[in-house]
């Protein structure tokens, strides 16, 4: 029995001797082999590859995340060539796939559990499918061997963050902002509350995401959670390269940058 | 009371957990206020003062006649109610309802821009701020609604993501919903989104099938043998057809936007769809088999949406309600026969419910009085069924 997606999740945090640095790869942009290439690059950099799959509607998703999924969806991408890519990186750092629920449950939940278990998936984010809603699908995926992952927000409160808690497997994805992706964090007390507040609700380790851009506010997250994921600051760095060669080499040099920051002070 | 969180299997909450919080504190204010006596007496005195219910059961004879209805064509005249549709009913509730709860801002998409025109009223009459998210291509075929909610003080906000139309405004309203959630109250138009929305939006426009039920029966001395409304996200029709579930005789008929027909680009959810979650809640939807949502297509931006609510989900799947659907072309020769034989411009999307009287009169005749709710008025689609039609104001 191969090793489960939460087991491989939580021994990439065990092991960890520094904060986890989570970047986010939208898969099919700007098209299928870039983003595979830039997913291949990332993972010389990161602990765990945080793999979207475009969707028509993504409504936790702000401006740049919908862009780029919009064009990957205009390149004809679909969810499977995302999950070739999940396969592709199957010896590097688990992938975690975040995508919205009606793609999961269009060909039905256990299939494309399945599917991506068999593409070496870890876990799944599904933004749009909270604790309440998610029995059936976090069956589905503990018969399938991938790990749920849970998001929680500033609104949530003290009892549904216990709720969260009770149920999460890998880690919890909290989202440091009251909104979408695409905006700006800033470290202060009202953050630093909230994680705290998750870190005593939840058993499971808490990873913070939405809005973190830079190397110095992957920093300060990492003093006070197990990581952070950098999805949009990603995505408008690939946007802004004149070419691919260029992208390339800003997605390595942002990747390594954040890397060594999060890297535990040895001098 | 509860309130309604599913529908058989349809509806739920499938929204991002940063507003959860807002959708249980909005369940809360329903379940107090629903029954509370200050905010129905608030709601009634506008709905009678204001908004003009009840509206009125009219029949129209001209058409019945021209159609061979008959048993008797009604029509539960919400082209009546202030602002020219149903969508008031839902708009002043939830402002209401709004300002019970403390919030500052008002929110709203619209297809049509009368669901927008309604909450842009009813926000301009309790004082609190309105931004109305609408589609480019809505805002340019619908573009009076666009000058009214200005002048109403809205704030129209352009959507250009996707076709640019009721689905892309949607996701936008609930993104600056997830945004601003402890200031704004998001008032959805249809009988869509995650629960409680559908329930409350139900309950708010029920008022049209209750009224029309009791007019039915003074003025015929029997209810109606169909009962008829078109769908889009499902309001008026949910909303007449709340007052007729219970009677089994009474047949309901659901009417989608067909488009450019089966075989082009339409809105017809529950007859072309299969069930997958848009906008919050599991219900039939337009999708490729990798569940990307498709993109509807009507002459009339109030049906031109690729879901539909919930409930109307299950009362599909379970035979209560049939739905059916008219083309573009259908629904624009009825609007005009409608203007010219009984002097009403009908709203193109009031046309569709329209077209399937005339097209289906001959299984309908013989099957008692014919109910259509008229849901609102064609003033906002002279523009485009003008050109449509090739009416114009040239000398
Ligand atoms: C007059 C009129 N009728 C019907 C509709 C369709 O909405 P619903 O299906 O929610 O009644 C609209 C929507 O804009 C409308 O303006």
């Amino acid at each position: 029995m191969p090793e489960s997606g939460a087991a491989r999740l939580q021994r990439v945090f065990r092991e960890a001797d520094h904060p986890l640095f989570v970047p986010y790869v939208m898969g099919g942009y700007p098209d299928i082999d870039a983003s595979r290439r830039h997913a291949q690059i990332l993972a010389e950099h990161a602990d765990i590859i945080e793999l979207g799959i475009p969707f028509s509607d993504p409504l936790a998703d702000g401006p740049t995340i919908q862009a780029a999924g919009q064009a990957a969806l205009d390149g004809g991408t679909r969810p499977m060539d995302v999950l070739d890519i999940a396969g592709d990186l199957r010896d590097g750092p688990p992938v975690v796939v975040m995508t919205y629920f009606n793609t999961v449950i269009a060909q039905g939940a256990a299939a494309f559990l399945g599917t991506a278990a068999e593409k070496g998936v870890a876990g799944i984010i599904i933004p749009d499918l909270p604790v309440d809603e998610a029995d059936e699908v976090r069956e589905a995926a503990g018969r399938a061997g991938v790990a749920l992952i849970a998001l929680a927000a500033p609104t949530t409160d003290d009892a549904r963050m216990a709720e969260i808690g009770a149920s999460a497997e890998g880690f919890v994805y909290l989202v440091a902002v009251t909104g979408v992706t695409g905006g700006e964090m800033t470290m202060d007390d009202r953050l630093r509350a909230l994680v705290d507040r998750a870190r005593r609700h939840i058993p499971v380790p808490v990873v913070v995401g939405f809005g973190v851009r830079t190397p110095d506010q992957a920093v300060q997250i990492g003093e006070l959670a197990d990581g952070v994921v950098i999805a949009s600051e990603i995505i408008r760095r690939i946007g802004d390269a004149p070419d691919a060669e260029a992208a390339d080499a800003a997605v390595n040099d942002f990747g390594a940058g954040v890397a060594e920051a999060l890297k535990p002070y040895s001098g | 009371m509860s309130v309604n969180m599913r529908f058989g299997p349809y509806g739920g909450r499938y929204v991002p957990e940063t507003v959860i919080g807002a959708l249980d504190e909005l369940t809360e204010a329903y379940e107090r206020y629903r029954d509370d006596p200050d905010f129905l007496s608030e709601l009634g005195v506008l709905l009678s003062h204001y908004v003009g219910r009840p509206t009125p059961l009219y029949r129209a004879q001209r058409l019945e006649r021209a159609w061979g209805i008959d048993d008797g064509l009604w029509f539960k005249r919400e082209d009546l109610c202030h602002t020219g549709a149903h969508k008031i009913n839902n708009a002043l509730g939830q402002v209401l309802l709004a300002r019970r709860m403390g919030k500052q801002r008002i929110i709203a998409e619209t297809g049509a821009g009368q669901h927008g025109v309604a909450t842009a009223t009813a926000a301009a009459l309790v004082g609190l701020g309105c931004r109305v998210y609408m589609g480019r291509t809505d805002m340019q075929r619908q573009r009076l609604n666009v000058i009214r909610m200005r002048m109403l003080g809205a704030e129209v906000h352009p959507v250009d993501s996707g076709s640019g139309t009721l689905k892309d405004a949607t996701s936008e309203a609930i993104r600056d919903w997830v945004t601003n959630v402890d200031t704004t109250h998001y008032i959805i138009g249809s009988a869509v989104g995650p629960a409680p929305y559908p329930e409350i939006v139900a309950d708010l426009q029920s008022i049209i099938g209750i009224e029309s039920r009791a007019q039915m029966l003074d003025e015929t001395g029997r209810l109606p043998g169909t009962v008829i409304a078109c769908v889009g996200g499902g309001s008026n029709a949910i909303g007449i057809f709340r007052g007729f579930l219970d009677d089994a005789d009474v047949a309901l008929v659901g009417v989608e936007a067909g488009g450019e027909g089966p075989a082009g680009r339409h809105g017809a959810s529950l007859a072309l769809g299969r069930p997958g979650v848009l906008h919050g809640s599991y219900s039939y939807l337009l999708q490729d088999p990798d569940g990307q949502v498709a993109e509807a297509h009507s002459v009339s931006a109030g049906l031109d949406y690729p879901g539909v609510g919930p409930e109307h989900s299950h009362l599909h799947d379970i035979g209560r309600v049939s739905y059916v659907n008219a083309t573009d072309e259908a629904a624009l020769s009825a609007f005009l026969e409608c203007s010219r034989m009984e002097g009403l411009i009908p709203a193109l999307e009031t046309s569709h419910a329209l077209a399937h009287v005339r097209d289906a009169a001959a299984s309908l005749r013989g099957g008692g009085p014919v109910l259509v709710c008229l849901s609102g008025r064609g003033d906002k689609d002279v523009d485009q069924a003008g050109a449509a039609l090739g009416i114009d104001a040239s000398a």
